[in-house]
């Protein structure tokens, strides 16, 4: 036994999907002590929130501020709000106005501003120009004329009492503040959801759900495959041909269709995450048991078990200790690969609109129905369902990746 | 031994049909027999010619198709779980592959405590078992306090055919049952099995049904000798009878196919 634990860890292929899913185990356990936010808190008012570092602006201004001279700042701060759009436009505008095109460069925004400094008139008329389209350079020329001020702003409070507007304090645009002296920001490294939910931490709350739901179904899956492939491959006869009766009947129905209907039947209402694992398990074992049976019907004639029931072992004992040891290994293999099916048919369930109930616990296939209801792949809102997908493929990958690894261990017939 | 000669084991049409239709094999086709208390009998024959499956039958652990089997002359009834494990008092076997007979998950203890529970030791003192296993493996002279907490599969082939002696020894049955129990080992432990059977059968005068492909090993040890083709008893009575004046062509061929026959035998090419 000990020695097959060793066997195990010695192949890479096992070790590598072990690793894999110690880190996602890892990191679904020790994030809820670091973040202890709820995973269905709604921290954002608003949609898809990009990914990133989100300062509290409020508390920046009455943070110390130091005044750093930086060359390049007024051209980033142009650069980053004027957008390619615009620059085409600016482009556009002077080659009309008949500056060579080989003098403009869009990507230098100091040159190009320059340039438009120089050239524009908005009087000038422009030949085959729409009342619309100059209008909106007038539009674009004193946005820029705004971001082009040297100048900083005011920052005024109503005073109630006096009724008027008070200067409270002046922000320059040479005026910094040190991250670390602001007292409200948060990272949110995977954004926000369509509610306005840390993605990330939803994602390991879901990770966790996702992987219960797996264990439970993969556990019940097996549990009842186990059962159903000893008792008809071992007693054989009357035994058997019911048990293959209700497996094939499990085989023309195909568990997915059952699992739909078993999870429209039971409603919206009853339908909480451990139901749902209850519901996949029962439906998923029926490929196990077929294994597990054709497995026993190869073992029940060996000469080891003849010497067991020549030794006087009841068909229990002979069952537990000269059956199901030589077939422990495939066992464990079909509970891992029942585990990664189960996460993966609660996914998509959910993508269904036939997953866990919406108000409790968040599972990786309902952050994938939610991204797609809100059309997250639509909107290039990536953050709220490529983590998600990329979770469901490690979490599989990683288990087949043992299961494989294993199968090496198990079948020498595979080792390399 | 006994002093009236009456069979143990008998047979009237026993017969075994595996599978259906076209894929219908006759491995044992209408058997009768008759295996007398306290001899050793010989079945031969060829690979394939049945002999295990008929072995199987004997032992209860397959049903046979048709026929009946008696048992002390009376029909065998092993109906229930109970009166099975009763019938496998009196009747036990070694079987072909050492190698496949051991479940290689239990120590080799298990193996020998097993059969002191089944003669119904289950409440001795833990040093009198040790004492009643060291004396099995002694007999078969090997050392039980080397092979506690071993598994089977840490010996050799003859090592593990010798603990299976050991194992009959504890458990005394009538009837032994031997398919071809030293055809999966090697050479040179061939003959000290088979000092070690034919040691036991003596001191415990159980029946002994030997099978083997090696009819020259027939006549060496047995009382009886049946010769078994393609699942039929062609011939079968004493030894000399059938091997020194074979009645029929089968017979012959094998016998032919054994030169040293008539010459002295001599345990030691066996
Ligand atoms: N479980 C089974 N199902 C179908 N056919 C079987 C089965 N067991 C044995 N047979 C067939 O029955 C015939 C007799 O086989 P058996 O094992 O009894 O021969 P044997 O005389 O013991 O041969 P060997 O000397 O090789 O051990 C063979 O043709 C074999 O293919
Ligand atoms: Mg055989």
């Amino acid at each position: 036994m000990k020695h097959t634990i060793q066997q195990v860890f010695r192949s890479g292929k096992f070790v590598f999907g072990f690793a894999i899913f110690a880190a996602v185990l890892l990191i679904v356990i020790f994030y809820p002590l670091i973040i202890t936010d709820g995973p269905l808190s709604i921290i954002g008012q608003g949609t898809f929130f990009p990914p990133g570092i989100y300062v509290n602006v409020y508390d920046s201004m009455s943070s110390t501020v130091y005044t750093l001279n930086l060359d390049d700042a007024a051209a980033k701060r142009i650069a980053s709000k004027l957008n390619e759009d615009d620059r085409l436009a600016l482009k556009e505008w002077l080659m009309a106005a008949g500056v060579s095109e080989a003098e403009i460069d869009t990507t230098d925004t100091q040159k190009l501003l320059d340039l438009w400094v120089n050239n524009y008139d908005s009087k000038k008329s422009i030949p085959g120009m729409t009342n619309a389209k100059r209008n909106y350079y007038v539009r674009l020329n004193t946005a820029l004329k705004g971001l082009m001020a040297t100048e900083g702003v005011t920052v005024s409070q109503f005073n109630l009492q006096t009724q008027t507007l008070e200067e409270v304090d002046a922000v320059e645009q040479s005026d910094f503040v040190n991250i670390t002296e602001v007292a409200n920001m948060r990272v949110l490294p995977l954004g926000t959801d369509n509610f306005g939910r840390d993605v990330l931490t939803e994602l390991v709350a879901a990770t966790a759900v996702s992987l219960k739901i797996g264990f439970v179904a993969g556990i019940i899956a097996t549990l009842i495959g186990l059962t159903l492939g000893l008792l008809g491959g071992y007693v054989g006869g009357i035994v058997d041909d019911i048990i293959m009766f209700i497996t094939n009947l499990f085989i023309v129905i195909p568990s997915f269709v059952l699992l739909i209907l078993i999870s429209f039947s039971i409603g919206q209402e009853q339908r909480g995450a451990v139901t749902i694992a209850v519901v996949i398990g029962f439906t998923s074992w029926v490929w196990t048991a077929r294994a597990v049976r054709s497995q026993v019907i190869s073992l029940r004639n060996r000469d080891h078990v003849n010497l067991s029931k020549l030794s006087g072992h009841s068909l229990v004992h002979i069952i537990l200790s000269d059956i199901l040891p030589y077939i422990a290994s495939y066992v464990i293999m079909a509970l891992i690969l029942q585990i990664s099916s189960g996460i993966l048919a609660e996914a998509s369930l959910s993508i269904l609109g036939l997953g866990p109930r919406t108000t409790e616990v968040p599972t990786l296939g309902l952050m994938m129905n939610w991204a797609m209801i809100y059309q997250a792949q639509i909107l290039g809102k990536w953050w709220a369902y490529l983590p998600v997908l990329v979770t469901i493929a490690l979490i599989t990958f990683s288990m087949n990746l043992m299961n494989t690894g294993l199968d090496q261990v198990f079948n020498p017939a595979l080792r390399d | 031994m006994l002093n009236e000669r009456f069979p143990i084991l008998s047979g009237k049409g026993v017969t075994k049909i595996f599978g259906l239709g076209r894929q219908k094999t006759v491995a044992v086709d209408h058997v009768d027999f008759n295996f007398y208390a306290g001899e050793i009998i010989s079945i031969v024959g060829e690979s394939g010619s049945g002999k295990t499956t008929l072995a199987k039958m004997l032992l209860g652990l397959i049903s046979h198709t048709e026929g009946d089997i008696f048992y002390h002359e009376k029909k065998r009834d092993i109906s229930s779980q109970k009166k099975k494990q009763e019938y496998w008092k009196g009747i036990q076997a070694i079987f072909q592959d050492p190698f496949s007979s051991y479940n290689i998950f239990n120590k080799i203890d298990s193996v020998l405590l097993d059969c002191i529970y089944m003669r119904g030791g289950r409440g001795l003192p833990h040093a009198k078992k040790v004492e009643l296993m060291t004396e099995a493996c002694s007999f078969v002279n090997l050392k039980f306090e080397e092979l506690t907490n071993k598994y089977p599969f840490e010996l050799s082939g003859g090592q593990m055919q010798r603990l299976m002696i050991a194992r009959i020894f504890l458990l005394k049955p009538k009837i032994l049952l031997a398919d071809e129990p030293t055809s999966m080992i090697d050479a040179s432990s061939r003959a000290t099995i088979l000092d070690y059977l034919l040691k036991l059968r003596s001191e415990t005068g159980m029946t002994t049904i030997f099978i083997t492909h090696d009819i020259g090993l027939a006549y060496y040890v047995s009382d009886t000798v049946y010769i078994m083709e393609r699942g039929k008893f062609v011939e079968h009575g004493s030894a000399d009878e059938v091997i020194l004046t074979p009645r029929n062509e089968y017979t012959k061929r094998l016998i032919s196919d054994v030169p040293k026959i008539y010459e002295e035998w001599d345990l030691s090419t066996v």
